[in-house]
This record gives structure tokens, sequence and C-alpha cells, in this order.
């Protein structure tokens, strides 16, 4: 049957043509095409690859922001809290210093009244002893005019001496 | 533009054949008026079989036809090239004519001095020499095409679309999915014969099934053509056949009885490297040309149930378009099937021939 005995004209052409057709496509189609679908297979691979180390230098990125804005918060907190105490600090210190200053003032007010006080007795005691020799005197003076008296009187001053 | 290329040559070639054809009528067609019934035999292998003209259809009882060149060369006459219209109706044309008889039916013979038939040396551009042309040249303008298009364009920056696309992807597919999964390691080698391998069948059948002009022709269901794919596929595997291969072929790894005194093994093998580009020759032919007869009986019931009268024949005929529209979808699978089952099988088959043998079992 003429079916499947292969016919030797179409057997020689088929050979011809389909060689010719390797030929071509095996030189001018295929290996083009096939190198251009893997170079670009090869470049998304690339950049995929690329887009992850971006996507993790991006997420690095933000760990790192975010730890800066912690560590600057804290900063932040610990210089309020260090301007708060510093703050207290010297209140206490001007506090401390109003009060060892009025001290110091209290003192020497207390220190000037007790010299005022003194002085003043002093010169109390100055006067009493002036107006005691004055009233002394005119007592002596007195006394005097009667000799005997007088001599009574110095004997008596000349024994309290020896005393 | 290009698009419409083809179109506007197959409108031509169409109207270029009406002027020669306007002479008489075929001789099947003779045959037909004669005796009403439709010869079925005759109708199924006209179709699928080659034929010296491409016959396109019939208007008003005038067959339409493209003439083609008739190639011949006589033992005793030397060369014959001429146009096939020569020889319609059983004409004879320079002592040569097409055989009506048993012996070498609708080939190209001549008589010898004894007047026994001849057949000469015959290379003629037949229907289905000259559908080979026009569709590996549609090959090579798709695949050209799309390597053009690769040549022009920046590949990193953007992805064809259009055919380009499609050729693309199936491309991409039978190497990925098919070659490296075959072939192994150094698949860059057989790549662009399985390729053309998958592209030249998957083509060709698409264009068995086109019913029209430049289509129609029942190429892979042709012996001679899966042959021709089978042979190579036969060279691929076995002229790069590496030393386990044959290893394995001639000293397989089982018990001495079995390959000692009698070579049983080896026999078997060695009847198998040839077994198998054969069952890729048939699988091919069979299936191809079973879909081209399925086709054409389907659509046969219409012309066979003309003379049971209009209600049977109006019955059938809308089961036979169903049925043959249902055909034509499940041959557009089969078409990418039997390209892809060919294509696997021999990427295959090279890696097996490709195969490094495995480290010994302890």
């Amino acid at each position: 049957m003429s079916l499947v005995t292969p016919d030797f004209g179409l057997l020689v052409w088929m050979t011809v043509i389909f060689a010719i057709l390797f030929f071509i496509l095996a030189k001018f189609g295929f290996p083009i095409i096939t190198g251009m679908v893997n170079k670009r297979s090869d470049y998304i691979g690339k950049s995929l690859e690329s887009a992850r180390e971006a996507q993790r230098k991006v997420d690095a990125l933000a760990e790192e922001q975010k730890r800066l804005i912690d560590e600057t918060k804290r900063e932040q907190s610990r210089i309020l809290n260090e301007a708060a105490q510093t703050r207290d600090d010297i209140i206490s210190e001007a506090r401390q210093q109003a009060r060892t200053e009025a001290e110091a003032i209290l003192t020497q007010a207390r220190e000037d009244i007790e010299a005022q006080r003194e002085s003043a007795l002093r010169d109390v005691r100055r006067q009493v002893a002036d107006l005691s020799v004055e009233v002394a005197e005119k007592l002596v003076r007195n006394s005097l005019s009667d000799p005997e008296k007088a001599d009574e009187l110095i004997g008596k001053l000349i024994d309290e001496a020896a005393k | 533009m290009k698009r419409y290329g083809l179109l506007i040559l197959m409108l031509l070639m169409a109207f270029s054949a009406f002027p020669q054809r306007e002479g008489g009528e075929s001789a099947l067609l003779q045959e037909k008026q004669g005796d009403d019934d439709l010869d079925m035999q005759e109708y199924l292998f006209g179709h699928i079989g080659d034929s010296y003209e491409w016959h396109i259809t019939t208007v008003n009882g005038k067959p339409v036809s493209i003439p083609l060149l008739v190639i011949v060369r006589s033992k005793t006459t030397g060369w014959h090239i001429f146009s096939s219209h020569h020889l319609e109706e059983g004409e004879e044309y320079q002592g040569l004519f097409i055989s009506q008889e048993e012996q070498y039916n609708g080939k190209v013979v001549e008589r010898d001095a004894d007047g026994t038939l001849v057949r000469p040396l015959d290379l003629s551009i037949t229907k289905n020499v000259f559908s080979l042309m026009i569709n590996c040249t549609l090959i090579v303008l798709l695949v050209l095409g799309t390597a053009r298009w690769y040549r022009r364009h920046d590949a990193l920056k953007e992805a064809p679309k259009g055919i380009a696309g499609i050729m693309e992807m199936l491309i991409v597919m039978v190497e990925d999915d098919i070659i490296k999964e075959g072939v192994g390691k150094d698949y860059k080698r057989y790549s662009p014969y399985l390729l053309t391998a998958f592209f030249f069948i998957f083509i060709n059948n698409l264009m068995g099934i086109v019913p029209f002009f430049p289509g129609g022709a029942n190429l892979t269901g042709n012996i001679a053509i899966t042959l021709v794919l089978a042979v190579c596929t036969f060279l691929a595997v076995n002229l790069f056949g590496n030393k386990h291969y044959w290893k394995d072929i001639l000293w397989p790894d089982v018990p001495l009885f079995l390959k000692a005194p009698l070579p049983l093994m080896p026999l078997i093998e060695i009847i198998g490297i040839f077994t198998k580009p054969f069952s890729l020759m048939i699988r091919l032919f069979a299936n191809i040309m079973a879909g081209h007869c399925m086709l054409l009986g389907v659509v046969a019931v219409i012309f066979i149930t003309a003379k049971m009268g209009p209600a049977i024949n109006g019955s059938l005929s809308v089961i036979a378009v169903l049925f043959g529209v249902f055909m034509d979808i499940l041959e557009c699978l089969v078409a990418f099937l039997q390209a892809y089952v060919f294509t696997m099988l021999s990427a295959v088959f090279i890696g097996m021939s490709r195969q490094e043998a495995e480290p010994e079992h302890k």
C-alpha cells in the first residue's frame, strides 16, 4: 500500500528541505532567541537579587533610623532629667546659700548688737564711775573740810589699800 | 503588511490556476458522475495521499487546481521537467502519464519497449513537496521574525508582543520543559535540532488541519516525512552516544547467562536502537493520518447520506458538522501533543545516550 511505503521523491525533498530548514534555524534563529531569553532571565534573576539586596538595605536603614530615634529620645529624656536635676540643684544651692548668708547676717547683727550693748554698758559703767568719782569727790571735799573726819578717812583708805 | 502577504500570494496562485483548468474535468470527477456513489477509498486516499497538482475546489463541475512541477528522470529518455497540467485526465506527455492501474496507482510512469509500466526517478514538486516548502518558509519567517525582533530590541528592557511573544513562549516552554529535562546538562548542543523538530511538526500539523489552499496537505501524516524526522533523531542519538551508552547496549548490566554464550540482551538492545525511532515515526504518522481520516470520514457522512432523503441527510449533516467541529478542536490538541511527544521522546532518547555511568552499588 502506498500509505506506508515512503515515496522516494518526497523523501529526497524532505531531506533537503529539512536540512536547509535546520541549517537556517540553527544558525540564525533559535540560538539568538534562546540566547536573548536566557540573558533576559539572567537579568531578571539579577534584578530580583539586587531588589532583594536593596530591600535588605532599606530594612537595615529603617532599623538604623529607628535605633537613632530611640537613642535620640533617650538622650533627650536624659538631658531633660539632667536639666531638671541641675535646676533643682541650683535652687537648693541658692536656698542653702541664702540661708547661710542670712545666718551670717544675723550673726553679724547679733555680734553688732552685742558689741553695741557692750560699748553701751562700758559707757554706762564709765559714766557711773565718773559719777561715782564726782560724787566721791564732792563727798570727799565735804569730808575734808572737817580735819577729823579727813584723818579718819585717810586712815580708812590706807587700811583698805593695805588689805 | 507581511501578515497579508501570504493571503495575497494564495489568491494570486488560485486565480492563475483558472485559465489552465478551463479544459475539462478530472478523472476523479468523471467517475463520480458515472456512478453517483462516492468512492470512499478514492476520496480518502485522494485527500491524505500525494498528488501532482494541488486540487483546490471544483467550480461548476470544473476542478480548480494549482499545476505543479513534474520532474522525472527516465532511464531511457533522460530528464523531463514540465507542468503537471499536461498530465491531467490521464493524458500522456513526453511518453509519461499517471498510472490508473493497480501498479503505481496515481504515480507518473512510462512504458518501456515491452509495454510494462516503469517508474522513472520521480523528483516532482508534488502537493506534499510544495506544501512542505510553504510550511518551511512559514516556519523560517516565524522564527527569523522573532530573532529579528530580538536583534532590533533590547531584550533586557522589553518583552516581545504578538507573534514574537507567542514564539518566545513556545520556544522557552520547549527548551525548559522538554529539552533541559530530557537531555540533561549539555542540552544546548541539541536544542536547535529539537526546537526545529518541534516547530516543523507543530506547524505542519496545524497547516494540515487548515482545510484550504496553503494548508490541507497531509504532511506529518506521510511516512516519508516522519521517516526523515525519525532518522534525524536516530542519528542525534547514536552518533553522539557516549561510552556508557554503548556499553549498556553491547554488554548490559545483567546476569552473565543472558549475554555470554548467546548475546540475548545485546541483541534485544540493538533491536531497541532501531525500534525507538521507528516508534517515533509510526506514532506521528499514524496519529496525524488517523486524525485526517476521521475528519474526512465525518465530513463524508454528509455526502453518503445525500441519497437517503432530506430528513436523514439533514439531521446527520448537523451531527456531522458538530462532530467535525469537535474533531477539528481535537486535532488542534493532537497537533500540539504530537509535536510535544516527538520532541520529548527525542530529547529523552538523546539524554539516555549521554548518561554517565552511575556509581557502582555496594
